[in-house]
């Protein structure tokens, strides 16, 4: 696809703005080497996620062939295909929190949703992942809303929770 | 009293080593309120430090708020100069937070509220009448314990990488450089030449904290030989296993003896770049570390001409992006290239062709925080800690279910027992010790006969864990040790990198078999299928990450295989984890009708009324065992089998 396609399509997702400001992260890293994953995470900051065309656009900006921007995007879990709920839920499912009965949080979670873990309702108003550990063990089982963090969570308290966004 | 930095013009001073033990001369005595132990009952110190702890354990505990009151007060009472509140790094006891400890005396608080903020000034502050309220209570007698220091959690800790945990203020150099920070650099880049630094180092046995434990000094030493012009120094900050926050707490307490450590290595080994390779999901490690590089700079410490002594080191915040195989070191270089971070085999190992294909040395945070304190002290000092072959102390993130989770730092050699039951405080709940877990996905299980085990690279190894980094889960009777195995090998199997073949396919097998025998499909000769696939990814895997990955289940067959069999003969989880194998009844002779577990049950498969015996309808029961927790403990009508 040519730039000039690329970009009107990308404008139907994304507003000229935020095509703009991605511009600028390119100018700042272009040359420098391994410099693709800090640009991926700054493009994903602003734009919330990173669709194919929009890695397309980027393997243009930063002079590296799509093969390269799909490979780095697809190994890393920090980078996301799908779009992101405006609040983003994450469920530690690291040891700690699973031999305290972080598994049935997340089903719990899937069920009132009506979604699963790693997908986005169709509101986009929530979307729903796990991780592993966000070093948090003391507050073991621990699920993440946006910035805020809820510790030792009750599958009860799960629908509670989500009441407040 | 607060230093700011010297200036002069508008810039600040770039210092040297005489002007750098000038300043911390004229700090020290600001912070020496903080180690003073000297109380006089009811008589008011003149200026009292109160210590917040705020990591995000005690964050999400609501310890920002706890501070805010604290200053709030302060203000009110306009008494700023007899008290200053400072937030520091993770203090350790994280079970308790919010938790502070009120200089001089170091009386220790716990749980505490925004509102507890009022008494504590009344009376503490103003009063010199510490609050017993808010203190520690001894598990035995349920007397208060003022002092931190008289706190079993501490007193059996020996801090080393931890030295500062609760005791400066993370954003502020002066803190750091008040307690002799940067005083061992400025040693390294005057006084040693790198075979001075690197025979200290091999003096002192510190041997790599990531997990692997290789010699530090021996690594050093192989890129000091390394012939080029460019060398890299790095840190390996991806601290990626479960149940793991060492690394975490060193960079958010005390994030300039990373650095320090850094320009000691690069010193050694002839660097002067640098990176440091941190996880994206601790964004306040990142923060702090990135602050900390920024004070450093400003005063000389760090970038162009250190201390003036024409020695450069440039270091760069490597921000991770989620994949726990570049924990590994070929493949964290890898990743810094910008690509996927896949492993490469060794050789050629780092110290020689390393990232960009320069020799590199890449050390863990831990591992970069005993540096300073070796420098200072000397190798023999660190040695004259620890066994034979494992010197000094090992950080431990203390999880799981045990009463006092928290931050552990103890010599090397320290029984399993006393880090579980004494300092640990014990199981919660007053259930029974089943099993130690550690070393994350890679390390097993060491299980109740064996807790006398010492904790060192040989005795854990012998075991049959490893030391690992340092997560300790302890698990009591409720854990399912064939669902622990099958956790961690989801895990291995998710995280897997897909380069090489007996880890792609190996782990997915194994998964496989697992996942059959928790769901209560296991067949006869699964447990020596296990056997046979895990010695087939140990053996012919390319990293670390398959390498290991058979352990857990290598060990919880070791230890627990009865369980193994019984989930698979018997189709019984002797546990009642495994959802597919366990079933719910009511006992009609022991149910009160409470209505409870009706109540609760999350699929409403619970039918009766007041007064009427409750009846579990088993083809809408989804097993959660929500009935059987809450079952008032009293009746203990729910039956599990």
């Amino acid at each position: 696809m040519n730039q000039m396609k690329l970009r009107e399509r990308l404008l139907e997702e994304f507003s000229q703005e935020d095509l703009e400001r991605v511009g600028k992260i390119f100018e700042r890293y272009r040359g420098k080497p391994g410099a693709l994953i800090p640009v991926l995470e700054e493009v994903q900051a602003v734009t919330g996620y990173l669709p194919d065309l929009l890695q397309e656009w980027i393997a243009v900006g930063m002079n590296v062939p799509m093969a390269r921007v799909f490979g780095v995007v697809t190994f890393y879990s920090f980078f996301s295909r799908v779009p992101k709920g405006r609040h983003q839920i994450k469920v530690c499912l690291g040891t700690a929190c699973y031999v305290r009965g972080a598994g049935k949080i997340l089903e719990r979670l899937e069920s009132e949703l009506g979604v699963k873990e790693g997908s986005v309702t169709p509101d986009r108003k929530f979307s729903l992942q796990s991780l592993r550990c966000v070093g948090a063990c003391v507050l073991a089982p621990v699920m993440m809303v946006g910035e805020d963090t809820y510790g030792q969570v009750q599958p009860e308290k799960v629908k509670e929770i989500l009441a407040t966004y | 009293m607060i230093l700011k930095f010297e200036k002069r013009g508008g810039e600040m001073e770039r210092l040297n080593p005489r002007t750098l033990t000038e300043m911390a001369e004229k700090i020290a005595p600001s912070l020496a309120v903080r180690f003073s132990d000297e109380v006089k009952p009811g008589e008011p110190a003149e200026q009292y430090h109160l210590l917040v702890c705020g990591a995000p354990g005690c964050h999400a505990t609501r310890s920002l708020q706890v501070m805010e009151r604290l200053r709030q007060e302060i203000t009110l009472r306009n008494i700023r100069e007899k008290a200053l509140v400072v937030e520091t790094g993770c203090n350790g006891f994280c079970a308790k937070g919010p938790v502070m400890t009120v200089y001089p005396g170091g009386v220790f608080y716990q749980y505490l509220r925004p509102d507890d903020a009022v008494e504590i000034i009344e009376e503490h502050i103003l009063k010199g009448a510490p609050v017993e309220r808010l203190m520690y209570k001894d598990q035995a007698t349920g007397r208060p314990i003022p002092k931190m220091k008289d706190i079993p959690f501490f007193s059996l800790q020996k801090t080393i990488a931890l030295r500062h945990r609760g005791l400066i203020d993370p954003e502020k150099i002066e803190d750091y450089i008040g307690r002799g920070g940067y005083q061992a650099a400025a040693k390294a880049l005057t006084e040693m030449t790198p075979e001075d630094i690197i025979r200290e180092l091999k003096a002192s046995g510190l041997r790599g904290r990531g997990g692997a434990g290789f010699p530090t000094g021996m690594k050093w030493e192989f890129a000091s030989k390394s012939e080029g012009p460019i060398k890299y120094v790095c840190c390996n900050a991806d601290e990626g296993d479960p149940g793991a926050f060492m690394d975490r707490s060193v960079m958010e307490a005390d994030p300039h003896a990373v650095l320090e450590g850094m320009i000691i290595a690069a010193k050694a080994i002839g660097a002067h770049h640098g990176y440091i390779y941190c996880r994206a999901e601790y964004p306040l490690a990142l923060r702090r570390l990135s602050i900390a590089m920024d004070q450093a700079k400003a005063l000389g410490l760090l970038g162009e001409d250190i201390l003036r002594t024409g020695f450069h080191l440039d270091l760069e915040i490597y921000q991770g992006a989620g994949a726990f195989v570049c924990g590994e070191e070929t493949a964290l270089m890898t990743s810094i290239e910008g690509k996927r971070g896949i492993p490469r085999p060794r050789p050629p190992f780092p110290a020689q062709k390393g990232l960009w294909g320069k020799p590199t040395v890449l050390n863990n945070v831990e591992t970069y925080a005993n540096v300073p304190q070796i420098i200072a002290n000397g190798g023999l000092w660190y040695a004259s800690l620890g066994t034979e072959k494992s010197k000094g102390t090992k950080v431990f993130s203390l999880t799981g279910n045990v009463n006092n989770v928290g931050l552990v730092e103890v010599p090397m050699g320290t029984p399993l027992s006393t880090v579980v039951l004494e300092i640990g405080g014990g199981i919660k709940g007053g259930k029974k010790f089943k099993a130690a877990q550690l070393g994350g996905p890679s390390g097993g299980c060491i299980p109740a006969q064996h807790m006398d085990v010492g904790l060192d690279f040989e005795s854990v190894t012998a075991a049959g864990a490893i030391m690992g980094s340092g997560g300790l889960i302890v698990m009591d009777e409720d854990a399912c040790m064939v669902d622990v195995a099958r956790f961690f090998m989801d895990f291995c199997k998710d995280e897997s990198c897909g380069k090489c073949t007996p880890c792609r396919e190996g782990t997915k097998r194994m998964l496989q078999v697992l996942e059959r025998i928790t769901k209560g499909h296991g067949k006869q000769g699964d447990i020596e299928l296990l056997e046979e696939l895990a010695s087939f990814v140990k053996d012919a895997s390319l990293c670390g990450l398959g390498q290991t990955a058979p352990n857990p289940v290598l060990s919880t067959l070791r230890y627990f295989r009865s369980e193994y069999e019984a989930h698979i003969g018997e189709q019984r989880c002797p546990a009642g984890v495994c959802t597919a194998l366990v079933h719910y009844e009511i006992d009609p002779e022991k149910c009160k009708a409470c209505g409870m577990c009706k109540k609760k049950c999350p699929v409403d498969a619970i039918e009766g009324a007041p007064k009427v015996v409750h009846k579990i309808i088993q083809e809408k029961c989804i097993r959660c065992g929500t009935c059987y927790e809450v079952c008032p403990k009293k009746f203990s009508a729910i039956l599990r089998t």
